[in-house]
């Protein structure tokens, strides 16, 4: 029989949501239900002078409009708190409705209570607030400079925080004695996540219960209910249940605490009936927390064979306008600790100041810190093959970390605990045909016309954080273990209840498989039971591509203990010794004598019969585990982009797509191939369309779906992938993560083609996104042209 | 309040709405048909896209009064005496889909596609199904599934394109 572990099994998630039954936060009604609008600031930053909802208040239809005056009378905290915390970072309050200033296009000022959704929207028109509007900054690097406008008067010139990471001497020595010094400023361009269901919250207080239940589009449910309980509503924690229904993607948006899913809870509590909220497109695209927005300078020193002497780094991070729930972890730990690469360096340091902005407050987006960071360390790598004569391939050789080098320590906090970078690498290359594309390469720029351009990305991702003694230490004020509970009822049927959260990764499927293929039983015998706070214990939630090396080992290490305890309770019904009796496909006997034996499913039965258990053993048969990780997981691997650029037009044309990942052991290779080609899109996307944009008075230029270019089908290719596995050697599963490495290796990847494109020339290095516009700009100041 | 009689996936439904309301909040709201999503309400994402007298249109542009005395197939209505339709089936098999969010619209969209042209290449597929986003899949799933479904639908099955 073909193992279900390493199977591509068709998802069960799928039958009802390819019919439409799948029940997203905004299909769900109860009865007696308000729509709640919100009122949003058109100005980026200005004191309000009053709110008038008198006209909003008497429209009919209308029940409630409410201010932030209105929380705070309620005695409610009404604030979010952030989630990470960096030594001497400065945390302006972050109320959900703004009383006194907003600071970006979006801050919420006050909230409609409507019958409909229609009346509601009517009623926002209405309310008038009288702004005084103020100077607006929204650069993370000139937001720093004397005379900027101040955001809080808790942090001087706009600073959150000044981080470091690194040996700043060791490494400053190193560029003295260089042979080659390589520099490169870059602006990783701002992105809005635009996962295609916009963020909601139904929220239903029962007052005769003091009991709160909201269901909201989450990828972690605990999470929420702790922020809302801790700093947000003042409700004890076990009288709130937060329910994650269907959730349509997250890529990094739904993990934070934001005001409005509290804003639509507060209103609940206040009106004492259900109460919905769902984001417009364009409600979402200002409140969404967005991401990247580095202005970066970065500095590589090199010997004259090409091996790299040090690396120093030096970004300015864009927070928004107010600290999000793990905003300062992007650009510090989930940036800083991945500017090794695959690559042995001997000094590396990083100073990240994390600033406060007119924008959109900035958190995770698929990828979060680790795509800056490659992005930063492969365009420098590209600009020393330039500079060395070497092929790019050649330089990253020169500089892989040795097979025999692991566990290798960065000099930037990690431990990487396996890898083998070279095979990815010749696969990759072999795919392509790497020297046949050359050669094309070659002949085309003799001929004139459109220019082909090969672009490499050799990445590592770092990802299920961990463990959480080191996360909590460098400022975390959340845990990164994960919870797995594995129930069998007496027919061996069994129950898997997990804290990991899925919204589109297949966890119903995989986590299934891990089960069935431990307890040796048919995965249509498991069910998955995930994102209710009032089902499953205690847990972390979907993001990070923790889920499979996290959440999947708690409930592999759960299944062994159902093993275990299986094993004392046949051991003793068999009249054999523990120690004597195996269990191998859903089995327990004798070792040597599998005709005597005892399924699962028998075990099962006893263990909840009762009625002969061994002295000592408790009835029942499930277990719980609280997983935490010794070491994040290091999948890497080798992207390759081959694209054409029409020197006339500067148009970008995307020819192929080679992907050479490790992501450790398999569980579902079809769904893990889909989550590979979901990131390699996003990537792409950054690289070549996505941007926010901001004019100079803080407006959001960008806002519609018409201006912010989500790539459409006809815009992308079919990717082209294949593995090479090397298991991670510290959970159970081998398994690394998987949903990020397609959005942190394809950026590299992209650019560098489309620079290796245009080496004729001399154009060293263009800021993403690559529009024609900007390439046929560069074209033509080249001198070149 | 203006009266509407609209057939939806073969039953007829009368309903007196506000001349304003959109189509897809009357189907999701009146009929509660909540399969037909709404991911920006600007005709930019596709994710409502539904049939409408034969032709694909996206929901979020039209309104409720507009639908009067039309027939409408939602993906409630896409399969039969509880079989799949092709294109259900083979996003199912393909894996054309992941959080969901973008499905019945696309697999509506793919519907038309595949009844004007039932051998489309992937460069057609991927021309064609244009009005409709997808944030997970990266289209590569998507684009096999359609080609799977036109496979199948070519080997015969009864329903044809419909
Ligand atoms: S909701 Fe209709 S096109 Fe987006
Ligand atoms: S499957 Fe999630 S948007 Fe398409």
């Amino acid at each position: 029989m073909a193992r279900v572990f390493g199977s591509s099994i068709k998802r069960r998630e799928d039958p009802s949501l390819i019919t439409g039954a799948g029940q997203y936060t905004d299909d769900l009604k109860l009865p007696n239900m308000a729509y709640a609008a919100i009122v949003r600031s058109p100005h980026a930053h200005a004191r309000i002078r009053s709110i008038d909802t008198s006209k909003a208040t008497a429209l009919d239809g209308v029940t409630a409009v409410f201010t932030g005056e209105d929380i705070k009378k309620s005695g409610t905290p009404g604030v979010v708190p952030v989630g990470w915390l960096l030594p001497d970072m400065k945390i302006p309050p972050h109320p959900v409705l703004a009383s006194e200033t907003v600071r970006y296009v979006g801050d919420a000022v006050a909230v409609v209570l409507a019958e409909d959704r229609y009346r509601a929207q009517d009623a926002v028109d209405l309310v008038e607030v009288d702004y005084d509007p103020l100077a607006v900054v929204t650069n993370p690097a000139k937001t720093v400079e004397e005379g900027a406008p101040q955001l809080h008067a808790e942090a001087a010139n706009n600073i959150a925080f000044d981080w470091e990471l690194g040996d700043k001497t060791k490494t400053d020595e190193a560029f003295p004695k260089a042979a080659h010094v390589l520099k490169v400023n870059i602006r990783n361009n701002r992105l809005i996540p635009q996962a295609i269901e916009p963020r909601a919250a139904l929220a239903s207080y029962d007052d005769s219960k003091g009991q709160l239940t909201v269901w909201m589009t989450s990828q972690n449910p605990h999470i929420h209910r702790l922020l809302m309980s801790l700093a947000s509503l003042g409700l004890p924690e076990h009288k709130i249940r937060v329910i994650a229904p269907e959730v349509g993607g997250g890529f990094g948006s739904k993990i934070h605490h934001y005001p409005d899913e509290v804003i639509a809870c507060w209103c609940s509590m206040q009106l004492h009936r259900p109460v919905k909220w769902t984001a417009t497109r364009t409600e979402a695209n200002l409140t969404d927390t967005h991401g990247r927005d580095h202005v970066t300078e970065a500095e590589m020193a090199l010997d004259e064979n090409g091996r790299i002497l040090g690396l120093r780094v030096k970004t300015y991070a864009n927070m928004g306008a107010y600290l999000s729930t793990f905003g300062p972890l992007v650009p510090t730990y989930l940036h800083g600790t991945l500017l090794s690469g695959e690559y042995d360096i001997p000094a590396i340091y990083c100073n990240v100041i994390g600033t406060f902005t007119n924008t959109t407050p900035v958190d995770t987006v698929r990828g979060a810190g680790r795509p800056e960071a490659t992005f930063i360390i492969e365009r420098l790598m590209d600009l020393a093959a330039e500079e060395l004569g070497l092929d790019p391939v050649e330089i990253r050789r020169r500089n892989f970390i040795s097979p025999d080098a692991f566990p290798y320590q960065t000099q930037v906090a990690l431990q990487y605990d396996s890898g083998n970078y070279g095979p990815a690498l010749d696969r990759a290359l072999e795919m392509v045909n790497y020297k046949n594309l050359r050669a094309e390469q070659e002949r085309r720029r003799g001929e004139g016309g459109k220019l082909l351009g090969v672009g490499l990305s050799t990445y590592i991702e770092a990802c299920g954080l961990a463990p959480s003694a080191v996360v909590g230490s460098l400022g975390a004020q959340a845990g990164q273990w994960e919870s797995g509970e594995v129930r069998v009822h007496p027919t061996g049927t069994v129950t898997v209840y997990t804290g990991s959260s899925a919204h589109g990764q297949g966890h119903h499927t995989t986590f299934a498989q891990i089960v069935a293929d431990r307890l040796g039983i048919d995965a249509d015998n498991v069910e998955v039971i995930h994102g209710d706070t009032d089902q499953v214990p205690f847990g972390w939630g979907t993001y990070g591509s923790r889920s499979a090396a996290v959440g999947g080992s708690a409930i592999a290490v759960s299944a062994d203990k159902v093993i275990e305890k299986g094993r004392q309770i046949a051991a003793h019904l068999l009249e054999a010794s523990e120690e004597d009796v195996v269990f191998e496909e859903g089995k327990f006997f004798v070792r040597g004598a599998p005709d005597k034996s005892q399924t699962l499913n028998d075990i099962a039965l006893q263990a909840h019969l009762a009625h002969n258990l061994p002295p000592g053993v408790e009835p029942g048969l499930s277990a719980t585990s609280f997983y935490d990780p010794a070491n994040f997981t290091f999948p890497f691997g080798t992207h390759i982009a081959v694209l054409e650029v029409d020197p006339e037009t500067g148009e970008v044309k995307l020819l192929r797509y080679v992907a050479v990942d490790d992501v450790g052991n398999v569980i579902n290779p079809m769904i893990v191939d889909g989550q590979i080609h979901g990131g390699i899109a996003h990537g792409i996307a950054q690289a070549l369309w996505e941007e926010a944009i901001y004019d100079g008075n803080g407006q959001l230029l960008t806002g519609e779906l018409l201006d912010y270019a989500v790539p459409k089908p006809h815009m992308l290719v079919s990717f082209e992938l294949d593995r090479t596995v090397t298991p991670c050697p510290h959970n159970p599963l081998g398994v690394k993560g998987v949903g990020e490495t397609g959005t942190i290796a394809s950026p590299a990847a992209v650019v560098n083609a489309v620079v290796d494109a245009l080496k004729s020339y001399g154009i060293k290095h263009l800021d993403m996104p690559l529009t024609p516009e900007k390439i046929w700009r560069a074209i033509h100041q080249s001198g070149r042209s | 309040m203006t009266h509407i009689s609209v057939e939806v996936n073969g039953k007829t439904y009368e309903r007196d709405v506000d001349p304003r309301l959109l189509l897809v909040h009357f189907l999701r709201e009146e009929l509660e048909l909540t399969g037909t999503n709404i991911g920006c309400e600007t005709s930019l994402c596709g994710a409502c896209t539904i049939h409408m007298d034969g032709k694909t249109v996206k929901s979020c542009t039209q309104l409720a009064v507009q639908a009067d005395g039309s027939s409408i197939t939602t993906i409630e209505g896409l399969s039969t005496d509880g079989k799949l339709h092709p294109l259900q089936e083979a996003f199912w098999e393909k894996h054309g889909l992941q959080c969901g969010y973008c499905t019945p619209g696309m697999i509506m969209a793919a519907c038309g596609l595949l009844e004007d042209n039932p051998d489309p290449s992937e460069q057609q597929i991927r021309h064609g199904l244009k009005g409709n986003l997808c944030r997970c899949t990266g289209y590569h799933n998507i684009v096999k599934a359609v080609q799977y479904a036109a496979e199948l639908m070519r080997a015969g099955n009864p329903e044809g394109g419909k």
